[in-house]
């Protein structure tokens, strides 16, 4: 038994019946064509993984019709069968990319070796598809690492809505791990064995966006020599994630509208409609309420899309998480570059905690994988990181005590959302106490 | 639920093991099965070019013979079989169907230059009438080296199988017997 599909386009009906019924047997789903237009016109039924062609057939021949549907569908197996058998037409077909060439009557011995050939070849390109992606899962995202009450709370938010279909908007600082946080959403949800399909809105200009996203013909403009499918197809049964949904274009928003809600478009230079079922998740970095009043973002798309919303804190308002990413990309970066992990000195960790990190979890990441570059030994040193002192960091004559206990204070109420009975609770003293010190070293709440 | 199956011998084909391959194949499906001698005139599906009978056109005239509406017959004979697109067909049978056909002409093994075997013949029979009728029954090919719904396209294929449905194809003909109107 399998799922495979199979089409066979002969104009004699006895062959045509004749290998419907051969293949049913081996369990193919079969379709039909008595002619290449037909045969053409059913390709939207596909995708197939086997197409047998007739080579003499009446108005469109066999070799034409495998260049045509070529331009359709690479990946199909094409098959070419004929009843006149000659070297050259073999060579022919074979050059114009055809799996194989077989004469009528067939022996059945041989049908069945070229379709099992024909589907082990199938069977070996999808499995090295599967394994580059797993090689790229290997190697690419990081686990979100993170334990700060802030943290916990972003990774409850995920796993309650991983598991619903619902459109997702993240929202954070650049550098905060909106991507990582999409694909754990993915990851965690039904859809986890279809691809998840990323497009960085802002960093592609929008002509080319709108081919990026829903793909295009062939001869859709100069350049377009084949059919390209674009991300929103590819995507289909996944996640499609839009990075940056903030700074595409009002006409795209438009384009996107009504795609989100009908999960139908057509590729660019084409009119047939194309279906695709994707779970979207997007991320800004931008304001869009702001934009909605300031009509830059559409109303509208803005309400289709702000389903249920993740605010990704940025790293300073989560500080006890530094050293313990910092351990984290340290195991990376030592696996990467086969070094053994090292360790940080207390200055530099201090130093670590004390910056501001504009640049968030990315700045860190770099600072890191920097330090494992440049520094020796087993210990990474305060210089071996690439803090600008001038900018946050701490000034060695601000290392007193009394600068220390006032920044971790500030941490503290920062995490506690200004809250001064739980940051006293966390600080293990009491409130009054705390009031003392906020009076003592002018700290805003 | 039992549906009758008719083994029809065509056109005077009578070995002499016909009636161990009725048993055989009652005790392979579950199903209760007749034989028949059916002198059909096999000449109107003689392809002269080829010199083989035409094994479609075939299946078309058992099902005019079919004797119970709610049964499935098989025509076993001696002649080589074909479908137009194939040089041959050791039986052919509708998917899900009423009609198939087998036949014996490339089991014997006097066709490939070897000792006569009866045995080996009657036993190539059971195991190529199971496989096509299990098609009519709604099987496909199975990938089990084992099962008699193996595809083969040469005898030795045949060989290699046994005259058994796995148990994955053996459950399904039983799920499918289950739910059989009355």
């Amino acid at each position: 038994m399998n799922n495979r599909k199979i089409m066979i386009v002969d104009d004699e009906l006895s062959v045509r019946k004749s290998l419907e019924e051969w293949f049913r047997e081996d369990g193919f789903q079969v379709e039909t064509a008595e002619d290449g237009e037909v045969a053409l016109r059913k390709m939207p039924n596909g995708p197939y993984d086997i197409i047998v062609v007739d080579l003499k057939m009446p108005g469109m021949d066999g070799m034409t019709l495998q260049k045509r549907i070529r331009e359709i569908d690479r990946d199909a197996a094409i098959i070419i069968l004929t009843a006149y058998a000659s070297v050259e037409t073999a060579v022919e077909a074979l050059k114009a990319g055809a799996f194989d060439y077989i004469t009528k009557p067939v022996d059945p011995d041989d049908l069945s070796h070229v379709v099992q050939n024909a589907l082990r070849q199938k069977e070996l390109t999808e499995e090295n598809l599967r394994l580059k992606e797993k090689v790229s899962e290997l190697s690419g995202p990081t686990p979100i690492v993170g334990q700060s009450p802030k943290m916990r709370h972003v990774l409850e938010l995920i796993q309650t809505v991983a598991e619903t279909d619902s459109t997702v908007v993240i929202r954070g600082e650049s550098g905060t791990g909106k991507e990582l946080v999409a694909r754990a959403i993915h990851a965690q949800s039904r859809r986890r064995f279809f691809p998840i399909v990323a497009v960085n809105c802002g960093s592609i200009p929008e002509t080319l966006l709108e081919s990026e996203l829903f793909g295009h013909e062939k001869g859709a403009f100069t350049g377009a020599q084949y059919r390209r499918k674009g991300k929103v197809e590819l995507a289909n049964g996944g996640t499609l994630f839009l990075d940056e949904i903030g700074d595409i274009s009002v006409k795209m928003q438009i384009d996107l509208l009504r795609v989100l809600e009908t999960k139908r478009f057509t590729r660019l230079g084409g009119d047939q409609e194309v279906t695709s079922d994707f779970r979207l998740v997007c991320a800004t970095n931008k304001d869009l309420e702001k934009l909605v009043q300031e009509n830059a973002f559409r109303e509208d798309l803005y309400y289709r899309i702000n389903v249920f919303t993740i605010q990704l804190p940025p790293l300073r308002e989560r500080a006890d998480d530094i050293p313990v990413l910092a351990r984290h990309f340290v195991e990376k970066y030592a696996r990467a570059m086969a070094k053994p992990p090292r360790t940080f000195s207390p200055e530099a960790e201090a130093a670590m905690v004390a910056y501001r990190w504009p640049g968030n979890v990315r700045e860190l990441e770099n600072a890191v994988e920097r330090a494992m570059v440049v520094g020796q030994g087993t210990t990474i040193r305060r210089e071996d990181l690439p803090l600008p002192v001038e900018n946050g960091a701490r000034d060695p004559k601000d290392l007193s005590l009394e600068a220390l206990e006032k920044d971790h204070i500030e941490r503290v109420l920062t995490q506690m959302d200004g809250n001064v009975t739980k940051s006293a609770t966390a600080l293990g003293i009491d409130r009054a106490t705390l009031y003392h010190k906020i009076k003592r070293y002018g700290i805003r709440r | 639920m039992n549906r009758p199956i008719f083994l029809a011998y065509l056109s005077g084909y009578a070995p002499r093991w016909a009636g161990e391959v009725a048993q055989a194949v009652e005790r392979g499906l579950g199903h209760p099965v007749s034989r028949l001698d059916l002198a059909l005139d096999l000449t109107p599906y003689y392809a002269v070019e080829r010199r083989q009978y035409h094994a479609t056109l075939l299946l078309a005239a058992l099902l005019r013979h079919l004797p119970d509406p709610n049964g499935k017959i098989i025509g076993l004979t001696s002649v080589d079989l074909f479908i137009p697109v194939l040089t041959f067909v050791f039986g052919q049978s509708q998917l899900d169907g009423a009609a198939a056909i087998a036949s014996t002409y490339r089991l014997h093994s006097e066709y490939y230059g070897l000792p006569g075997n009866e045995a080996l013949l009657r036993e190539r029979t059971v195991k190529e009438t199971l496989h096509e009728l299990g098609h009519a029954f709604g099987l496909v090919h199975c990938r089990d080296q084992r099962c008699v719904m193996r595809a083969s396209t040469y005898v030795e294929e045949v060989d290699l199988k046994d005259a058994e449905f796995c148990r994955a194809c053996g459950e399904r003909l039983a799920t499918w017997a289950s739910t059989l109107p009355r």
